[in-house]
């Protein structure tokens, strides 16, 4: 990378002048090269984003111009404005921490309820006898499908809520768990017990290890339907939360606050997967689809 | 310490197998099989696939129990698994979620995870300790189940046609490093495999199961290292060969089935210059 200019110069000039271009300028000095390949770099880097932001911009020019209504749209300028104030006066975070803490308490007691049953079925004959076949007869009747009857049991409040989100994460859960175990090599676990693992050993080094890709998928799942779940739930009724926190504003006609609303449930949907990535990557890090090449 | 005095003192164990037969439902895989090892010999299981002589191995290993007869070791009627035996599998069957040395510790107790250690470097792969089973070669990861089995110091090894999926050269290391390991702990060793050239490289006596009986029973007496250019090494190894292919299961007009173990057979298959059975 060290040729001197003077050489690229002769090398240059060996080229006739009334030949076609065939080759790279050489006249240019390398580290023109170096800072054109950089730029192509990042260019190629800035293309995926030129689309949505020349998108935001049109929108904030036509909300500016009066083009499009602020009862359809705010401008976006006005959504980060509405933004930063629910932030600043604290009430975003309140209304954060109720969602996210009503999400994970129903993802805590259902999925928790389907990692035991999926446990209970996937390790003994006669549980899953005696409950897989109940289990999936339940499992046809959509979560939402329930609404009325769970208001009928428990009201408009938080119960209502948890039990919605709990039915529907269970599921998924409960069959990725049962199939993982189910699919665990019966050859490692009769090389365990020719080893002397205990019954108990075996569970915890061998079933569980092996069933884990499986019931990490399930989780997958169930994070996603969980704020599916979450919105429906929370835009029936609800006393706080972001669900609350749109609904107030659409009574108000305060499309910027339900905007906000909106792309905070995309932004913890989105949190939630980092989230269960980030557990696949640490928890399968044996695994050869997740070792960095 | 006192654990280590005692395997170093520790020898292999005689085994008896007394009319030992066994069926799986209506199929007779082994019929009134009649075997005894002396303590620390090592033993080979010739035969063609399905002959019976995996699930022999299994019921020395107590994974199958026997429909009839009884097999003694030490003296002790056998009754399940057994501490002081250890199987090495034809697949290396590693748990995949454990890093090497955590796989050769397996089972140990937390104390003797140094022992784990020592193993691997018995087997040359002490720098390979942190490493994910996925990332060894197959050579590799059968030389850490060996160490696997052999950190438990067993006074029994069953091997499983461990090298079965190897390459030729990988093979031939393997055969010395077991001789090795084996004259140096003097565990009585029972290796099924079908390569009659690692049988006759490897053991002290080479038995052939043909249709669920024992069928030859051949002394080794060639002098360790055995070199397998040698002219008696290779001329007792084509007499054994021979004798493996000389009855070739009789197909009948009705099926091509082999009456044993079911796997369709071509009749009339060429066997010379086959060198593995079939």
């Amino acid at each position: 990378m060290t040729i001197p200019n003077s050489e690229l110069s002769t090398m240059a000039a060996s080229v006739h002048p009334d030949q076609p271009w065939v080759g790279p300028d050489t006249n240019i000095p390398l580290s023109w090269h170096k800072f054109n390949s950089v730029m192509r770099d990042i260019w190629q880097r800035l293309l995926p984003w030129l689309v949505p932001v020349v998108l935001i911009v049109v929108w904030q020019i036509a909300s500016r111009l009066g083009w499009l209504s602020t009862r359809v749209l705010p401008a976006p300028l006005e959504v980060v404005t509405a933004f930063w104030k629910l932030a600043v006066s604290g009430e975003l975070l309140t209304h954060v921490q109720v969602s996210a803490g009503r999400a994970l308490a129903g993802l805590a007691v259902g999925g928790g309820l389907g990692l035991l049953l999926g446990l209970l079925t996937g390790t003994s004959r006669l549980a899953e006898t005696l409950l897989d076949s109940s289990i999936q007869m339940v499992r046809n009747i959509p979560a939402l499908a329930l609404i009325p009857l769970v208001i009928l049991w428990f009201g408009i409040d938080e119960t209502a809520k948890l039990f919605l989100i709990a039915v529907s994460v269970f599921f998924p859960i409960y069959l990725n768990t049962f199939h993982g175990i189910r699919g665990v090599d019966p050859g490692l676990i009769e090389m365990g017990r020719t080893y002397g693992l205990s019954r108990w050993e075996l569970y915890t080094q061998i079933v569980l290890p092996g069933a884990l890709s499986s019931i990490l998928v399930g989780l997958r799942f169930s994070l996603g339907l969980m704020w599916v779940i979450l919105i429906v739930a929370e835009t029936i009724s609800a006393q706080s939360g972001i669900g609350y926190l749109t609904m107030n504003a659409r009574e108000f006609l305060q499309t910027d606050i339900v905007l906000v609303g909106i792309l905070l449930y995309a932004a913890l949907g989105k949190l939630a997967d980092v989230f269960a990535k980030a557990l696949e990557r640490y928890w399968l890090r044996w695994h050869p689809g997740y070792q960095p090449a | 310490m006192t654990h280590n005095n005692k395997a170093a003192g520790r020898r292999g164990e005689p085994l008896v197998l007394n009319r030992l037969s066994k069926y799986f439902g209506e199929r007779e895989v082994l019929r009134h099989t009649q075997l005894s090892v002396a303590p620390g010999q090592f033993i080979a299981i010739v035969g063609r696939s399905g002959c019976g002589k995996s699930t022999l191995l299994r019921l020395v290993a107590g994974l199958e129990t026997a429909t009839e007869g009884a097999i003694t070791v030490n003296d002790k009627p056998l009754n399940g698994l057994s501490d002081d035996t250890r199987i090495m599998f034809q697949d290396a069957r590693l748990l995949p979620w454990k890093r090497v040395i955590d796989n050769v510790a397996l089972g140990l107790p937390p104390e003797r995870r140094g022992d784990a250690m020592k193993v691997l470097e018995q087997v040359g792969l002490a720098d390979r300790a942190n490493d994910w089973p996925a990332r060894l070669s197959g050579g590799q990861r059968q030389r850490v189940s060996l160490a696997r089995a052999l950190v438990h110091n067993p006074r029994l090894l069953l091997l499983d046609e461990p090298l079965g999926a190897l390459d030729a050269l990988t093979r031939i290391e393997m055969h010395r490093l077991i001789e090795d390991l084996w004259q140096a702990s003097g565990f009585t060793a029972l290796l099924v495999t079908h390569d009659v050239q690692e049988a006759v490289a490897l053991a002290d006596r080479v038995i052939l199961i043909e249709d669920g009986r024992i069928a030859l029973d051949e002394v080794i007496s060639l002098p360790r290292p055995r070199s397998q250019g040698d002219a008696a090494f290779a001329a007792l190894e084509k007499r054994i060969l021979d004798r493996v292919l000389q009855k070739p299961p009789a197909p009948t007009r009705e099926s091509f089935t082999h009456p044993i173990d079911g796997e369709s057979v071509w009749p009339g298959l060429p066997f010379h210059g086959v060198r593995w059975a079939v």
